[in-house]
This record gives C-alpha cells, structure tokens and sequence, in this order.
C-alpha cells in the first residue's frame, strides 16, 4: 500500500535524531512492555509477520508520521488482535476483560523465551521452480501500486537494476498478508543511485531485495 | 521530589498497561515471559554477539571468508542464531567500498547479532535519507569518507538481515579476538560509521 511508512526519498525530516551510540533504546518502561507484548502475541500463532506490518502501514498518514515506533506497534497490535476477535474494544479502553478468550495455538511460557528467539521463524521454503533470473541479468522492477502489503518500495517501482544475488523460496509477503501461503525466488537486486534519483544522490548503488513477481526480464 | 518524577502516565503509557494486564487476563500472554523477552534483549542478545563476529573475521581469514560466503551458517556457528538473524548476508567494507543498511519500510535490523535498534534506525528521518543520501547521514554520525569511496545502501525489504564487517584497524595484528571486540561498535555493523 502507498502509505506514509514509504519513506525512501522524502524530505524534510531534518537530522537522523540523536545519534549517541550510548543513547537508551528504551526511551520509557512502557517500550520495552510494548517490544515484548508483540513477541509473546507474535508466539500465539494467530497471525504472520506480514499481517501485523500491513496493520501498522494502514495507520492514516498523519498519525502515522506523528506516531513514535513502539506507537506504531501498539496500534498494530490492537488492530490485529481486534479482527481475529482476541480482544474488544472495550476490553481494550477498560484494560479489564468482558468477553470470553478465544483459545490460540500457542501461549509462551518463561522458559520457553530464549529457546524460541533462537529458532526464529526462517522464511525460505522448497521451491521445485527454477529461478527465472541469473546473477548478472538486467532486470526492471514493475510498476505496481497495489492498496495491500507490499515490500516494493515506491523509489524503486519501474527502475532497471541487476540481479546481485540469489536466495531461493522465500514466502512472499504480498500474499501471506492476505492469508494466501506462496512462495516465490527472492533476489537482491543492485541499482545504481543515478537510476533511482538522477544527479541528486550520494549513493553509488541502493541494494533491495525483491521477489521473483516484482521483476520483469528486459 | 525529584525534578524527573512524573506524577502522571502518558496516554500511551496507560494504554500499554491496560494492554497487558488484559492480555495477561485473558492468557495470551504470561508475566513472566515478557519480562524473559525484556531480559533476554537487555542482557544477553546485543552488539557484543555481532562484535564477535568481526573481531574474529579481522583474524581468521578462513572465518572471513565463510562470513562473506555464507554468512548465516558463519554466524550460526558461533551460536547467533534466531529471531530477526535466520538469513544473514554480511558487507565488506574496504578502501574503496562503503556498507551502510537501512529499512525504508520499516525498522528490519539483524536483532540476532545487533539486539534491538537504536531509535533513530527506526524513525523517518534516518529511514527516508539513508537511500538517497548516505553520506548526508554518516555526516551526522561524524564519518565522512573520502569522495573516491563507493557508498553502497542495503535496503532490508525482505527477511535477509545485514551485517557491515567494517574495516579492520591498521593494529589489529597487535590484539587478540577479545580485546578487539570491545573496539567493535553497533554503529560501525550498521555502517553509520565506519
């Protein structure tokens, strides 16, 4: 979707923040409750990684710009949890429960922490198709403006770059979104800064990683 | 008193309570695993697990070599695995080429070997400028490198996860794996400085 977290490009934003490296991570007691509310609700099974970034990219625009990070994942959070039925919007004013939990594949034990934040949840998957693009072959990104999940980021959208690299089956995002499992080959491909913003650029070369249904041979 | 207590919670403060003691409530979650998450991020996944990796990248070239090959089974071995790390591709930087990783999209970091990240990687500015402005960036960071050096941006639009191996200082033949991890900064594995 074409929303205001597609920020490659924009202006205006002044300077990067504060940039001591010993600055907190944690800018209040309620972040770090709010990381580690999203892993353990993340744990439960009820939705995918790609679920919860569209949630937090539908946010408005403005309120999106206006939002801090952990915000952000607030808002995803509820939004994912209010649509599956886990919780009601009352319950969620109230912070008191009123309605009956509904049960969920999983709920994360204290033990069970650091053996699951080691495993992860890889996203490569078999995939029997053969790639259709080779390391080296020019290749153009489409021009795609869909109003769902999208890792094809607007600066890149019609853009010639070359295939840098090669990674197999990935599940692919623009579907697992919307509930559909596919997967697809995911590349990195390698643009020069010229080709994305003309003159106006201190890049040599922006790398992205692209499925196999956002390029188009040339 | 204290002229830093607050009397009062923030409209987002309450909210994320409500939301946990709700959640809680309801048997989603358990106490006690978010705090293990909290610990686990505060204490035990960080920059030192990435610091390792190119402290002994700088004095093992076999390592080195594996690390630029195939960096995931490379940083597995040495037991940073998991979360936000399952697909690692690591970036050299030399005389002639500069790394630096962003996420346009989001706030996609190597949370294996990194930890959490900062709060500038995941705020706009940094997010809108890294691409089209690198050396805008670094400047802030106070790393400006020579004109004849290539700036090369990774945008993290899938689930692979970079790592910068920043160059090895000029001593470091002088100095042991340990002793040269305390010089590697989170700053320099994102590619902000070098």
């Amino acid at each position: 979707m074409n929303s205001a977290h597609d920020v490659g490009g924009l202006d205006n934003f002044a300077s990067v923040g504060n940039t001591d490296p010993n600055d907190a991570i944690f800018h209040g007691d309620w972040e770090k409750r709010m990381m580690a509310i999203n892993v353990a609700m993340g744990a439960t099974g009820q939705w995918n990684i790609d679920m919860i970034r569209a949630a937090r990219e539908s946010m408005p625009p403005a309120q999106y710009l206006n939002s801090s990070y952990f915000e952000i994942w607030y808002y995803g959070l509820c939004k994912v949890a209010l649509e599956r039925g886990l919780v009601t919007e009352q319950e969620l004013n109230s912070g008191i429960q009123s309605a009956q939990p509904k049960p969920v594949d999983n709920v994360l034990g204290a033990a069970q922490v650091l053996p699951v934040l080691l495993n992860g949840s890889p996203a490569n998957r078999p995939l029997s198709s053969a790639p259709q693009f080779a390391i080296g072959q020019p290749v153009r990104t489409r021009v795609m403006n869909p109003k769902t999940h999208t890792r094809l980021p607007r600066y890149v959208r019609g853009r010639t770059g070359v295939i840098s690299a090669h990674h197999g089956g990935h599940v692919y995002p623009d579907d697992t979104a919307r509930g559909i499992n596919t997967v697809h080959h995911l590349y990195t491909v390698t643009f020069l800064g010229t080709e994305l913003w003309g003159e106006d650029t201190t890049a040599t070369t922006v790398s992205v990683d692209c499925w196999e249904p956002y390029l188009v041979a040339i | 008193m204290s002229g830093n207590h607050k009397n009062t919670l923030s409209d987002i403060e309450i909210r994320v309570k409500a939301l946990e003691s709700l959640l809680v409530e309801k048997g989603y979650v358990q106490t006690a695993a978010l705090d293990a998450i909290i610990d686990t991020y505060e204490n035990k996944i960080g920059p030192h697990n990435g610091a390792q990796v190119v402290a002994r990248a700088w004095k093992d070239a076999n390592f080195k070599e594996w690390l630029l090959k195939d960096a995931t089974a490379a940083i597995a071995s040495m037991g940073f695995t998991g979360r936000q790390g399952e697909h690692m591709v690591c970036v050299e930087n030399t005389a002639q080429v500069h790394n630096l990783v962003v996420c346009t999209l989001c706030s996609c970091y190597p949370w294996a070997v990194l930890g959490i990240p900062p709060v500038w990687y995941k705020a706009p500015a940094y997010r809108a400028r890294a691409v089209i402005d690198p050396r805008g960036v670094m400047k802030e960071f106070g790393c400006e490198p020579p004109t004849n050096v290539a700036i090369k941006v990774w945008d993290s639009t899938a689930e692979i996860r970079y790592l910068v191996l920043p160059q090895a200082p000029v001593d470091v033949a002088q100095f042991d794996v340990e002793q040269l991890a305390q010089r590697v900064t989170r700053d320099a594995m994102i590619g902000v400085t070098r």
